[in-house]
């Protein structure tokens, strides 16, 4: 699943360890997320969206494989 | 994240003592009965229970642990359950075969899957973290 943590959490001005702080996952979780290693479960992506103030659909796109 | 960090720290302190402590009374019941108590006839069943006790609790910090992994540390720990189970029962059998069979030169100790079973859980802890990096 492709995502714009990155770019989003980039204008914020917050670093992977204050992104990881505020959701309630390890820094390593926020890394394998932006590198789209790792999908995060609903509650994450969740609170990721209300963090950023965007619906889930903008900020995860589905890739069918 | 500072009191997440405490709080991982207390768990791991917490499981690190009940292993150390575990694998003490393991020792204590496997070698007591023979140099310390002289196979006393109450001392050794309850030395047995003692450990016995002792693994149930360190499996209930284990699981303690587990319970404050993340999502993601949650399914690195999982897959290498998964794999550690299925090579242990796999590899194990087949070594039970080649000792009953008199295919290998010693006896198919339960101590080798142990150690099979902690190397292997280990080897796949560290490859399924590599893979999330």
């Amino acid at each position: 699943m492709k995502n714009k943590i990155r770019d989003l959490r980039e204008q914020k001005g917050m670093t992977q360890e204050e992104l990881a702080e505020f959701i309630g996952v390890s820094r390593q979780t926020i890394n394998a997320i932006e590198k789209q290693k790792f999908d995060p479960s609903l509650p994450t992506a969740f609170k990721m969206a209300k963090l950023f103030g965007l619906p889930i659909e903008s900020i995860f796109q589905f890739e069918e494989k | 994240m500072e009191t997440m960090k405490l709080e991982r720290t207390k768990r791991i302190r917490k499981l690190a003592v009940w292993t150390w402590t575990w694998v003490v009374t393991m020792a204590i019941a496997t070698f007591g009965p023979e140099f310390i108590w002289d196979n006393h006839s109450f001392l050794t069943p309850f030395a047995i229970i003692v450990n016995l006790a002792n693994g149930i609790l360190m499996i209930l910090a284990n699981r303690d642990l587990f319970n404050h992994f993340d999502e993601l540390e949650r399914k690195i720990h999982l897959e290498s359950m998964g794999i550690t189970l299925g090579l242990t029962v796999v590899v194990g059998l087949t070594f039970s075969l080649l000792d009953q069979k008199d295919l290998i030169p010693f006896d198919a100790e339960i101590g080798f899957l142990v150690m099979f079973t902690g190397l292997c859980y280990l080897a796949a802890v560290l490859i399924n973290t590599h893979r999330f990096k």
